[in-house]
Order: structure tokens, then C-alpha cells, then sequence
């Protein structure tokens, strides 16, 4: 698991960028053979910038991220590099990975409830994280707590502080969440489906908060969803991924107003919406991401891709430039 | 069509003195579909389970085949249950881990149609399952085999085992990645084409709901607030409370989307207000009124109710 290993070089780090992502590979090893989740996966989160990953369950989103954070379950193995602020994470030993995981880096994750802990009142698990990762006195930290949920526009932030997870309604579970992910100072905040277990109008408070606290806190976001609409509202540029790879980048007006991968303007169409004539059928993706134990022969999307050709089933379709405004693994792109 | 397949009268479930479902009346016609519409907490599943005496009900009437069932014994109430079928959110959760596919399809056979043969219950099994869109040899595998997708066609192949009358839907493609909550959606109204099958689907999201609803009901707080056909809703909507909900849904179209229409209010549980309309603080429009009484249903048009003091104003504004 060392980074850089034998075979690849490693590429120049854009020193500018939060997090660089290069040549990520994660792969699990099961009884029944090696299964790739992650296939050579390159991408950049600029300082304050906001991504936006897109893909269907088992495209390797999360995966990317959970290896950066050092999360992988134990029969993983992640190759290529990950760098943080300018210095190497991945493979990093927990004792000085957490140096920055928790506090410059941090994560939140779909489901609130059980990132919280049942038994402790929120108060106290705000405050220990200021304790563990700062020292700080208890005093101290209680302090910082209440700010913390004020932050993040919890209402009645003192009686809060005095209530367990379970008497919180999903949307404050997630604020609280957030409250403390941002403890540290994070200038890199990785959010996983944050919004996915919500309501649509918690969802769409949930968007709001966080475009305003990176404005606030000048922080960068990862927004990891399924949902190209949840996507929309808050990122500057959206990466595709499917199948463990990238099949397009680019700025996020240019992607939604024209996908140049097939797989993005389906994913797009299919986010059901209030402003298309009503149809008699939902428009939907056709049949199901491959088997991620298969090997991976051509492209992966071809079997469910309308303008799959021959050729697709054969060659897979390297990431590419496409007249400079986006990066697209397609043969058959569509035209801006 | 004649008449209602399902009258809901006045039906109400209190939890100690938590009401979680208040005075919710409506009809369902054979071969109807009713979206349901609401946040967590609002009561819609509460409801759905009442219906399916699943949970008890506290007061009310639902009128099914000429019987209450909320009056029928254990053994009358078994009879038409069978009629009745229900299809959960979480697909993998409502499988039996230790049945497969197969097993778990003829289950239902076997408790209601004892009388057929295995041959019998095979075939129907099998005709079932590719009705449903899943291949013939998957019938011997188990469910953690499969995807979410694929998860939420083996338990509505389930439902679907005994051609119910009804099925109620409870947030059916909310566990599901976006590109296929379509494909759940679409084999719903195909089954409902074939079957006859009248729907209760219930969801958070309008959107969802649009494509497949005849009729569209909006529940806040235990109470319904909105009753419309599906075009006078998504057209006119009038209670503030379904203004929000259309507002919120997302749209990459749109997008970057301004702050949301009532960005940082939550929904209070229900049961909580002792007094006047529920959403009142909540509500851009709330006046004096709204804090004395809660509003009843009221008839706008053919078929549009909306339960708001404001609803006059609103309609024209």
C-alpha cells in the first residue's frame, strides 16, 4: 500500500490543489478472486472549490474518498497517490494520519443517526472532539460546542447541547454532523450522500447550509451523490464516474447544460423533475451497472449506451480533452 | 367503476397522546392511483400501516368490500388482507434473508391458494418473476445477491403473487439510485395496466409522484392539508405547505437554486400543536386566524380541497 509503488511514476502534485487525487486504484481481495472498485482514478479539488461526484451505487465514489481518509475495510489495497495539502496520505499509519483526518480533512456520511453515538448527549460529543484533536479544556470546548451549532443554524443551540441523537429529527442529526466536522477547521470538507436519507425540503436546506458555510469558512467541498440534482445546486465542476472510472469531467453549467458522455446526459434525464411535460413513462437508465468481479473488456458502459457502436465493445475509451472545456472517455461523445 | 374500492373515513392513530394520523378521509377508486405526499414524520406510513391494521387505529373507519376492516376478526380480516398488499422502502430489509427468491414469491400461494399443485405454483412463480423483469435462473438465488434495484422487483413480485385489488406503496424508490427509480416506477404503472391494481404510493418527493398519480393527496403534521386531481395540483397548488414541497424538489435545470422556501423550518412532529393550523409556523401567510383553529378540508373546486383559512386569498394571488 505504499504510495508510488513499483510501476508508476509519480505524476507533479498541483501544489495549489486541496486534494490530489492521482492514478487511484482500490481493489478487494474476496475468496472468489480480486474485485476493482476503483480503477485509475486522477482528479483535483482546488482550494474553496466545490466537486460534485456523480454515479450510481457501486461506481467507486465513495471509494475514492474513503481510501484519501484511510477507511478502507481491511481486505483493500489502494494504489497510486493521494495528496493533501501538498503532502502524501494514502497508506499513511492512523497516528499521522490523524494529524489532519478529522480536523483538516473530515467527512460526513449519508446516514446521521449512526455516525452519532446513542448514548451521549450532542453537547458532549462536539466538545470531545475539541478535546481529543486540540486539548482543549472541557470548559473550553463546551463553549466552542454552542458556537459550532449556531454555525450551523441550529435553532435553540443551548437545549440542543443538552439532547441525545434520537430526539433530533433526521436534518438536525446531519447539522450537528456537519457542526462537527467543522470543528477543526477543515479546508477540506468530503460529504457523502449527506442529504440522500432526507426529505427533499430538508435535503434542500441541507444544500443551502453548505453553500453558505463555504463561502463563510472559505473551506473546499467533496459532494458525493447519485443525484445529479442535489449535485447541481451547490458544485463548480461535476466528475462522472462509472465503473470504478471517470467518464467525464467538467465545469458544472457546461455538464448540465450539455453532458458530452452519453452516461451523463442519461443520468441528467433522469432526474425526475416539475418542469418536463409529464410523460406517461419516467425516464430511467436501462439495465444494471456491470459486475464489478467481471473483467473489464471494452467500454463498460456500451451494453446500456444508445450510441454504442462496435467499436465500444472492443476498445475502452481513454479520458480525454474535448475542446478544452470538459474531459470525456467516449468514443461517440455528444456534440456542446 | 362503480363506487369506491376503499373508503377512508375519519381515520385517526394516537400514540398515548401523540396523534400521529388525525381525521384523514378519502376514497380509492378499482384501478386508481392516490399519491401520497408528506414529510418524515408526517404520518403517511402510519397511515398506510392503519389501513393494513398493522398498527391499531385509535377511531375511524376504513370501508373495504362492504366491511370495516378496523371491525373485522382475525379470521375475516386474513381473507381480505390477501386483497391488499403491501410494498416497503427498504427492499432488502422486507426479504427474508434465508428464503430464496423462489421460496419467498410462493409464500404467499401457500398460505392463500393451498389448493394448488407445486407445478402450478412454480409456473406462476416464474411467470411472476419475468413479469417483474428478473431471469428465470435468479429464482434460486438469495436476495443479498442482488442489487437495490432488482431487490425492490422481487418484493413487488411478491405483491403482485396474489393479483391484489390494492397495493399500497411505502416510499418505493426512495432507497434507490436515480437512474432507477424510473424503471421501478414505470413497471408499477405496467403491472397496474395488466392488473387492474389500484395504488396508494406513497413518497416525499412531488416529482416522483407526478408520473404516476391520478390523484395527489398532501399530508402535514397527521392531517391531510391539500386533495386534488393530479393537474389541478401541479397547475394550482394552493396550500403553502404544497408550494414548499414543489419548491424544494431539485433540478439540476435550475440549479444553482435560490435559499429554500423555508430554509431552517422543520416539521413539527405530529400531534404537538394543540391549537390552530399545524404549519402556521412555518407559514408565510399565517394570520390570526390560523392560530385559534385548525382548518378543515374544504371543497375549491370538482375535485380540489385544500385545508387553510387563507385559501381564498391564495387561490387568487
Amino acid at each position: 500500500m505504499r504510495p508510488g509503488g513499483a510501476g508508476i511514476s509519480p505524476p507533479p502534485a498541483d501544489a495549489a490543489a486541496a486534494l490530489c487525487v492521482t492514478n487511484l486504484e482500490v481493489s478487494y481481495a474476496r475468496p472468489d478472486g480480486t474485485v476493482a472498485a476503483v480503477r485509475d482514478v486522477s482528479l483535483s479539488v482546488g482550494p474553496r472549490e466545490c466537486i460534485g461526484i456523480v454515479g450510481e451505487s457501486g461506481s467507486g465514489k465513495t471509494q475514492v474518498f474513503m481510501a484519501a481518509m484511510g477507511l478502507l475495510a481491511e481486505n483493500a489495497r489502494a494504489r497510486g497517490s493521494v495528496r493533501f495539502e501538498g503532502a502524501e496520505i494514502l497508506g499513511l499509519a492512523p497516528h499521522p494520519l490523524n494529524r489532519v483526518r478529522g480536523s483538516r480533512l473530515t467527512m460526513i456520511f449519508q446516514d446521521p443517526m449512526t455516525s452519532l453515538t446513542p448514548h451521549l448527549k450532542i453537547g458532549v460529543q462536539l466538545a470531545e472532539v475539541l478535546v481529543a484533536h486540540r486539548g482543549s479544556s472541557w470548559r473550553e470546548a463546551k463553549r466552542e460546542a454552542l458556537e459550532a451549532l449556531e454555525r450551523v443554524r441550529v435553532p435553540e443551540p443551548q437545549r440542543r447541547l443538552r439532547q441525545y441523537p434520537h430526539e433530533l429529527s433526521g436534518g438536525m442529526r446531519q447539522r450537528v454532523m456537519i457542526a462537527m466536522s467543522l470543528l477543526g477547521r477543515p479546508s477540506l470538507l468530503i460529504a457523502d450522500e449527506p442529504t440522500s436519507a432526507l426529505d427533499v425540503t430538508v435535503q434542500a436546506q441541507i444544500i443551502d447550509l453548505l453553500r453558505m458555510l463555504r463561502v463563510e469558512l472559505g473551506m473546499a467541498v467533496a459532494l458525493i451523490s447519485h443525484d445529479l440534482g442535489v449535485v447541481a445546486g451547490l458544485a463548480d465542476r461535476i466528475v462522472v464516474m462509472y465503473a470504478g472510472r471517470v467518464v467525464e469531467s467538467a465545469r458544472a453549467g457546461d455538464l448540465l447544460r450539455s453532458a458530452r458522455h452519453p452516461y451523463s446526459a442519461l443520468l441528467l434525464q433522469c432526474v425526475p423533475n416539475l418542469r418536463d411535460a409529464r410523460l406517461e413513462r419516467m425516464p430511467c437508465l436501462p439495465g444494471q451497472p456491470p459486475d464489478p468481479a467481471a473483467p473489464e473488456r471494452g467500454c463498460a458502459f456500451a451494453p446500456r449506451c444508445p450510441r454504442a457502436s462496435e467499436r465500444c465493445a472492443r476498445e475502452r475509451p481513454a479520458l480525454r480533452d474535448l475542446d478544452g472545456a470538459a474531459q470525456v472517455a467516449c468514443h461517440h461523445p455528444l456534440s456542446p | 367503476m362503480s363506487g369506491a374500492l376503499l373508503e377512508v373515513r375519519d381515520l385517526c392513530v394516537r400514540f398515548g397522546a401523540f396523534a400521529a394520523v388525525e381525521d384523514v378521509s378519502f376514497d380509492l377508486a378499482a384501478g386508481e392511483t392516490v399519491g401520497l405526499v408528506g414529510e418524515s414524520g408526517c404520518g403517511k406510513s402510519t397511515l398506510a400501516r392503519a389501513i393494513l391494521r398493522l398498527i391499531p387505529a385509535s377511531g375511524g373507519s376504513v370501508k373495504w368490500d362492504g366491511a370495516d376492516l378496523l371491525e373485522l376478526d382475525a379470521a375475516a380480516l386474513r381473507r381480505r388482507r390477501r386483497h391488499v398488499q403491501m410494498v416497503f422502502q427498504d427492499p432488502l430489509a422486507s426479504l427474508d434473508p434465508r428464503m430464496t427468491v423462489g421460496e419467498s414469491l410462493a409464500e404467499p400461494l401457500e398460505i392463500f391458494e393451498p389448493a394448488l399443485t407445486k407445478p402450478e405454483r412454480r409456473s406462476r412463480t416464474l411467470h411472476m418473476l419475468e413479469r417483474v423483469g428478473l431471469a428465470a435462473e435468479m429464482l434460486h438465488r438469495y436476495p443479498h445477491e442482488f442489487s437495490g434495484g432488482q431487490c425492490q422487483r422481487i418484493g413487488i413480485a411478491r405483491a403482485m403473487m396474489l393479483r391484489p385489488k390494492l397495493l399500497i406503496c411505502d416510499e418505493p424508490v426512495s432507497a434507490l439510485d436515480v437512474s432507477i427509480q424510473g424503471q421501478i416506477v414505470n413497471l408499477l404503472r405496467d403491472l397496474q395496466g395488466e392488473f387492474g391494481t389500484a395504488m396508494l404510493f406513497i413518497s416525499h418527493n412531488l416529482a416522483v409522484v407526478r408520473h404516476l398519480s391520478h390523484r395527489v393527496l398532501v399530508m402535514y403534521a397527521g392531517r391531510l392539508v391539500e386533495a386534488a386531481a393530479r393537474d389541478a395540483l401541479f397547475a394550482a397548488p394552493v396550500h403553502p405547505y404544497t408550494c414548499a414541497l414543489l419548491a424544494a424538489v431539485p433540478d439540476p435545470a435550475r440549479a444553482p437554486a435560490g435559499t429554500a422556501q423555508d430554509a431552517f423550518a422543520e416539521s413539527p412532529p405530529a400531534g404537538r400543536v394543540r391549537s390552530g393550523c399545524a404549519y402556521r409556523g412555518r407559514c408565510a401567510y399565517a394570520a390570526a386566524a390560523c392560530a385559534l383553529e385548525a382548518p378543515g378540508l374544504e371543497q375549491i373546486g370538482a375535485q380540489h380541497a385544500v385545508a387553510c383559512h387563507r385559501r381564498r386569498e391564495l387561490v387568487y394571488s
